[in-house]
């Protein structure tokens, strides 16, 4: 009876969770009449009509060309922060330098930094340098490529230090420099955590909306985020909301695809690394 | 022998002093060029009156004063703390008990762990943020569903409070990242302290208090400090959802430094903003941080 009840709540609770993504899949096929009359997230016929509309958006490109801008941010970005955190996160868990306490202090700190006190004064600075740049990904990923995101370096030193230093011993006798041994020997190991950050990069960069727009200044550049504001900012209250909706389901894909294939392999490497914000 | 090892630091031998320092390089240019240049800049840049088309003019402590007679830093602060002081204590509590039941080992339990991680990780996508507008509009899901249990619906963006609670609760609906850090946490304590406590004659109440509690003060720590640093930065949802009315009662610190910067164009002034931001996260971080190690002592 007990197990019934607990059971009976879990699954309560999941409604909750998950309601409001049935309700936007379900309110896209919907007419827009239909999304504000019903609780039930089953449209009555399934209409395809606000996914046309919705893939064109209200700019001249549609949303295939946003996909593509985002990929050219995302694709950079995962691949500079994952190399970096490791490298900075091997050099603070497998040796020792001069400052090696104070650095680590700065990397805690730096996590404690809100963004929004940093990015004006980032926007200046690139736009001081060339505003030109501001029309490239660079000042989007630039800084990925200097291990930025205090977190990932944080997770991955507390993985390397589970693994056993007479591996590196091992490696060392083999030949193996200081490179070589973290490449052949430690990132095997670890790869979980490595697979982690690289999907957490991705959601949040998937996820960003302040820093893209602050610093993407022109609707060609957009990513996705800022093209479905676009649009909803376009578009007024009552009025074509089943486009919006699917366009908002469209945004989500690379998101979902993304967590489901990852899924088991990331909650487990969460678990395991103790410490996500 | 011993001295000399200390001396060449944990190195395995053969490896040159400074390797390390050359491996987190990365991480110092980057402090340096995107933590710390920006931090000072925006102080400095706080000391000037500054619209981007004329050179900054040095004013002082100009924009700190006006800043504390201005009604609507004033009004923003107040908002953001009241936001902030609603939404921490309920994400955490709600993302411990869940943590708790999900800590039990019953079948089929990982596929909850999941559904409940789902909506901190798409949650933040901007996607969810515009579905959370249409479900409290005036016919949206959340007034159908409240005439369905038959409660009067509420009009959830023409009051201030309602339309605080509406950005409280997407907030909430995301407690999935922080239940995840209780998770691993509660992991981690041995089972044996629960049966010893079961032998001592301890409920189920008193060893949430003495043991579960105790045993979770650093990551409780940690949660509030992250949450709280969330909460005062917040931007996206209230600059999506409710564009900070009515009456600017969900207009947050954050909307404020973005409207000075890009719509007014006083930049002076939205850095010095960010700066008080920043000294007030700051210290909130060291009061939380001692209360913390005062809690630490009564619980010993």
């Amino acid at each position: 009876m007990k197990k019934f009840l607990l059971y009976f709540l879990l699954i309560i609770l999941s409604v909750i969770m998950i309601y409001p993504f049935l309700w936007l899949l379900g309110a896209s096929f919907k007419s827009n009449d239909e999304i504000f009359s019903s609780i039930w997230f089953m449209p009555e016929s399934f209409d395809f009509f606000a996914y046309i509309k919705g893939w064109e958006t209200v700019t001249p490109y549609n949303m295939g060309h946003y996909f593509l801008n985002t990929f050219k941010i995302i694709i950079p970005k995962t691949a500079f922060a994952v190399t970096s955190s490791v490298l900075v996160a091997y050099g603070f868990a497998r040796f020792d330098f001069p400052l090696k306490k104070f650095f680590f202090a700065l990397l805690l700190c730096s996590m404690l930094m809100p963004e929004i006190v940093t990015i004006m004064p980032t926007y200046i600075m690139w736009s001081s340098i060339d505003y030109n740049l501001l029309y490239t990904y660079i000042p989007l990923t630039l800084p990925s490529l200097f291990a930025c995101e205090g977190m990932y370096v944080f997770i991955l030193v507390q993985f390397f230090k589970g693994i056993p230093k007479e591996y590196d011993e091992a490696a060392k006798i083999d030949g193996c420099g200081t490179l070589r041994t973290l490449v052949s020997v430690l990132i095997p190991c670890i790869r979980p955590a490595v697979i982690s950050i690289a999907v957490f990069t991705f959601l949040w960069t998937m996820n960003d909306f302040l820093s893209p727009l602050i610093l993407v200044p022109s609707v060609e550049k957009y990513p996705l985020t800022l093209a479905l504001r676009l649009s909803v900012d376009s578009t007024g209250q009552g009025y074509e909301q089943n486009k919006i909706i699917a366009m908002s389901v469209i945004g989500l894909i690379p998101s979902i695809t993304v967590f489901a294939l990852a899924q088991k392999k990331f909650v487990s490497g969460i678990t395991a690394g103790g410490l996500v914000g | 022998m011993k001295i000399k090892n200390r001396k060449n630091f944990q190195n395995p031998i053969g490896v040159w002093k400074y390797t390390g320092l050359i491996l987190i390089s990365p991480f110092i240019i980057g402090f340096i060029a995107f933590t710390l240049y920006p931090f000072v800049s925006s102080f400095i840049i706080g000391l000037t009156e500054y619209d981007n088309v004329h050179q900054p003019k040095f004013i002082g402590a100009d924009n700190y004063i006006n800043m504390f007679k201005d009604r609507e830093f004033l009004k923003a602060a107040a908002v953001t703390l009241k936001y902030a002081a609603i939404l921490v204590p309920i994400k955490l509590v709600i993302a411990l008990l869940t943590a708790m039941l999900l800590n039990l080992e019953i079948k089929g339990i990982g596929v909850f762990r999941t559904i409940f991680y789902i909506p901190s990780i798409l949650g933040a996508n901007l996607s969810i943020v515009i579905m959370w507008q249409y479900l409290f509009t005036s016919n949206g899901l959340m007034n159908q569903f409240l005439k369905f249990i038959g409660i009067a619906p509420i009009s959830w963006y023409g009051e201030a409070g309602a339309a605080l609670s509406i950005i409280v609760l997407l907030r909430v609906w995301e407690f999935g990242s922080t239940m995840i850090i209780f998770l691993t946490a509660l992991h981690g304590i041995p089972r044996d302290y629960y049966d010893a406590a079961k032998t001592d004659g301890c409920g189920s109440v008193r060893t949430f208090f003495k043991i579960t509690l105790p045993l979770l003060k650093n990551v409780i720590f940690i949660n509030l400090v992250l949450q709280t640093i969330s909460a005062l930065q917040e931007f996206s949802a209230p600059y999506m959802i409710t564009g900070g009315s009515p009456m600017k009662s969900t207009y947050t610190v954050g909307m404020m430094i973005y409207d000075e910067m890009f719509s007014y164009n006083n930049i002076g002034y939205a850095n010095a903003v960010s700066w008080v931001l920043f000294i007030v996260i700051a210290v909130i971080v060291f009061l939380l941080y001692k209360l913390s190690g005062r809690m630490r002592e009564v619980m010993k």
